[in-house]
């Protein structure tokens, strides 16, 4: 087979040739608006319209830069008042920031806190990082739990002040309630966790007679809840009811699938009764109509009925969102775990909750963003949240009534950044978590 | 077991009730604070400053009705209320009194259980619209959007008063004044309407205030004033007298600078003696200490002055007294003697 070609062969290439630059108008910049922002209109329908877009496009982000770019250049950021800053800019377009530089604190820690406390609520913001951290990158050393575990009692001590032993006496009726349950688990579950609560609520209930008398001990300045207030609020708000409503969402989901109908009964009304009402109607529950169920002179700190309610009414939408997980595992994992003798709990524990979790992250993202962004609500019960400060009392001080751009959009800033942290972890923890289930 | 436990707690909800009907005036003494229920923010009349320091006309009755109990102007709680919670903070107790640009109404008086003890700025309904738009009476508005603030007596208003000029509207629903605002500038209104004080607050915060012009017509009667609980009337007549003290001392010329003078010692006019104590008995009828009023007026000035310090010509809002006046000047107010 080799002489098949009886003619001489004029001219074979033995080398290849070097690759070739594409032509300018293929390659790297040019080529891509080519490709894209101006393909050649006379070729086809869609790419005239491409072009047309392309130039409707151009024209709007012109028209948007023009008109803001002179808004923040010629920006104002040290007049006392709204009026005095319309003088400094003579009819120019600009932002009166001046309002933010003044009353800052105030957006942030709300009018009431003391400002030579600043540094409390500051450094418990700080330490949320540092106790979040481990909790949510696993690579981090195991022992920064530590902290994480303590973090609670020192934000509170540090953000609400009085003496240290208020949340020391708590964080020991937490510790005596779990020794307890460590000893009665190996005899049942139930058992341990019904001995621990007893255990905390008695230590707890003495723990009064001992920090009445040492109030002095370790003390920072005490400051009411009334006083909380600005974004420092939202974000009390957001960490504890997202921290509190998972471990309740778990156990509704869990207790939603019991065999024992009590149990089941009792987690399907309260998911159920919470999801079937709006947000700020609990609020208003919790703010008017307790109010008129309590004895007079009874007072219940607002911001916990608040936390209370945001709380049970995220814990509802967690749950669903872990039922889910829990209903997307295969059958045989249930089983698979039985077959291997781990009693319900252990169950639970070890198999079926670590995978349904998993599965059940960008869902528990979706209600925690949305959750965050709810705590705004608060400002409709007269509460001085960031929102509430804002159309409140700086909007209705003589000195900055009409300034609306500059602080809502710093709102918007704000709450952006937080938001936009959450879900760009939440995509990069399930990029982590994607072992399989492809 | 179940059924003690209940009653016992029945029982200290009913005793804790019981102590708590014995008296505003001995439980604002025994905390020695007043929780005084204010707006969450209104220019002029209630809002706190950059220090956060709760200033404003209302604020300043606050004031006023603390020195008198308590003898300090400083011992009050201030508790913000929106529209919505304002009622029920007062009906169950977690204030003690409102001071919170409320219109007086029949209903509010008689069927909600309140007590309204007096009047500290007579109010009444205008419109405010663009100069531009050419109108000098609010008969000329037949088809005009109108923004206006819901579930308040000036819906209710509006709606009465086009009904009887028999004249069209287009209402445009907002919730707050901060709303109304953008809302008006923008064009997506013709025309604002509120109580007249808070058009010449809102009108006062535009860039050009001279392209607007409120109509000369008030079409409704808005009586503020501060407002009790039913049923305890000894507390009632603190608030309400305290206001009075505060009329009364601009009326007899007793001010902020001359109220040391004049308190020292009996002068010659009796009717000051007895309203600041150094003749007479009021004070001790009242169960407070005999220079109440004096402490009263001390906390801000007189009426006067509280009006021109925070709404008054020389502030941004800029209102003229008008109804607002002492009786002798033309205006509504008038005090019953000090005797």
């Amino acid at each position: 087979m080799t002489d098949t070609n009886t003619t001489p062969v004029a001219f074979v290439r033995d080398a290849m040739l070097a690759q070739k630059t594409p032509p300018v108008t293929n390659a790297g910049i040019v080529g891509w608006i080519n490709k894209n922002l101006f393909p050649n209109p006379f070729a086809s329908i869609g790419n005239a319209f491409s072009c047309l877009l392309t130039l409707v496009s151009l024209l709007i982000i012109y028209k948007i830069v023009a008109g803001a770019l002179p808004w923040f250049a010629n920006g104002v950021w040290d007049t006392p008042s709204l009026a005095a800053c319309r003088e400094v800019l003579q009819g120019v377009t600009g932002g009166c920031f001046s309002v933010l530089t003044e009353r800052w604190n105030q957006l942030l820690f709300g009018f009431k806190y003391p400002s030579e406390e600043y540094w409390r609520p500051t450094l418990a913001f700080i330490g949320l990082f540092f106790a979040a951290a481990p909790v949510l990158f696993s690579k981090l050393p195991r022992k920064m739990l530590w902290f994480t575990a303590v973090y609670p009692f020192l934000a509170f001590w540090l953000i609400w002040g009085g003496t240290i032993l208020v949340p020391v006496m708590v964080a020991v009726g937490f510790i005596v309630g779990y020794f307890v349950f460590a000893h009665f688990e190996k005899q049942s579950f139930a058992m341990g966790l019904i001995g621990s609560v007893v255990a905390a609520v008695v230590v707890w209930s003495f723990a009064g007679y001992i920090t009445d008398p040492l109030s002095g001990v370790l003390a920072l300045e005490p400051v009411p809840s009334r006083d909380m207030g600005g974004f420092m609020l939202n974000f009390i708000l957001g960490v504890v009811c997202v921290s509190l409503s998972i471990p309740i969402g778990i156990l509704l989901a869990l207790g939603r699938q019991s065999d024992m109908p009590i149990i089941k009964g009792i987690c399907v009304v309260f998911i159920e009764f919470i999801r079937g009402v709006p947000l700020i109607t609990l609020l208003f529950v919790a703010n008017v109509v307790l109010a008129y169920f309590l004895p007079p002179g009874t007072t219940f700190d607002l911001i916990l009925r608040v936390i209370i309610m945001i709380t049970m009414f995220s814990a509802a939408y967690i749950a669903e969102v872990i039922r889910g997980g829990l209903a997307a595992l295969p059958n045989g994992q249930y089983e698979a775990g039985g077959s291997l003798g781990l009693d319900y709990a252990q169950n639970m524990r070890l198999i079926i909750l670590p995978q349904a979790l998993k599965i059940s992250i960008p869902g528990i993202v979706n209600v925690a963003v949305g959750l965050f962004k709810d705590t705004t609500l608060v400002s409709v019960i007269s509460m001085f949240d960031l929102v509430g400060m804002i159309r409140g009392p700086i909007l209705a001080s003589t000195e900055w009534n009409g300034v609306y751009w500059e602080l809502f959009g710093s709102a918007v800033v704000l709450f952006f950044i937080v938001c936009y942290g959450i879900s760009q972890y939440s995509q990069w923890l399930e990029r982590q978590l994607a072992t399989g289930h492809r | 077991m179940k059924k003690s436990v209940f009653f016992g707690a029945m029982t200290v909800a009913a005793l804790a009730a019981g102590a708590a009907a014995a008296g505003t005036l001995d439980d604002v003494k025994a905390r020695g604070k007043l929780n005084c229920g204010v707006t969450t923010g209104l220019v002029g009349f209630a809002a706190p400053d950059a220090n956060g320091e709760w200033q404003g006309f209302d604020v300043g009755v606050c004031r006023a009705v603390a020195a008198a109990v308590l003898g300090d102007p400083s011992a009050v709680e201030f508790v913000p209320t929106t529209g919505k919670t304002r009622f029920t903070a007062l009906a169950s107790g977690e204030i003690d009194m409102l001071a919170r640009n409320t219109t007086w109404t029949f209903s509010r008086d008689v069927d909600l259980k309140f007590e309204f003890v007096g009047v500290n700025y007579y109010d009444g309904q205008g419109f405010m619209v663009p100069k531009a738009l050419g109108v000098s009476s609010a008969k000329e508005l037949d088809g005009a959007t109108v923004c206006i603030q819901t579930g308040t007596t000036t819906e209710l208003n509006l709606a009465d008063y086009f009904r009887t000029n028999n004249i069209s509207y287009e209402p445009v629903p907002i919730e707050t004044n901060a709303e109304a605002q953008p809302l008006y500038l923008e064009g997506a209104c013709d025309v604002y309407t509120t109580d007249a004080s808070g058009l010449a607050a809102t009108r006062a915060a535009f860039e050009n205030p001279g392209d607007h012009v409120v109509l000369p017509e008030i079409i409704s009667k808005e009586p503020l004033g501060p407002l009790v609980r039913h049923g305890d009337s000894e507390w009632g007549d603190v608030v309400r007298w305290s206001l009075n003290a505060l009329i009364a001392a601009e009326e007899l010329g007793v001010t902020s600078a001359n109220i040391a003078d004049m308190g020292a010692a009996a002068g010659d006019n009796p009717e000051i003696n007895r309203l600041l104590g150094t003749e007479g008995t009021l004070g001790a009828m009242l169960g407070l200490s005999a220079d109440w009023a004096k402490n009263a007026i001390m906390a801000g000035g007189n009426y006067g002055e509280i009006f021109e310090k925070n709404i008054g010509e020389n502030t941004p809002i800029g209102l003229s007294r008008g109804l607002n006046a002492q009786w002798t000047d033309g205006g509504l107010l008038y005090v019953p003697p000090f005797r």
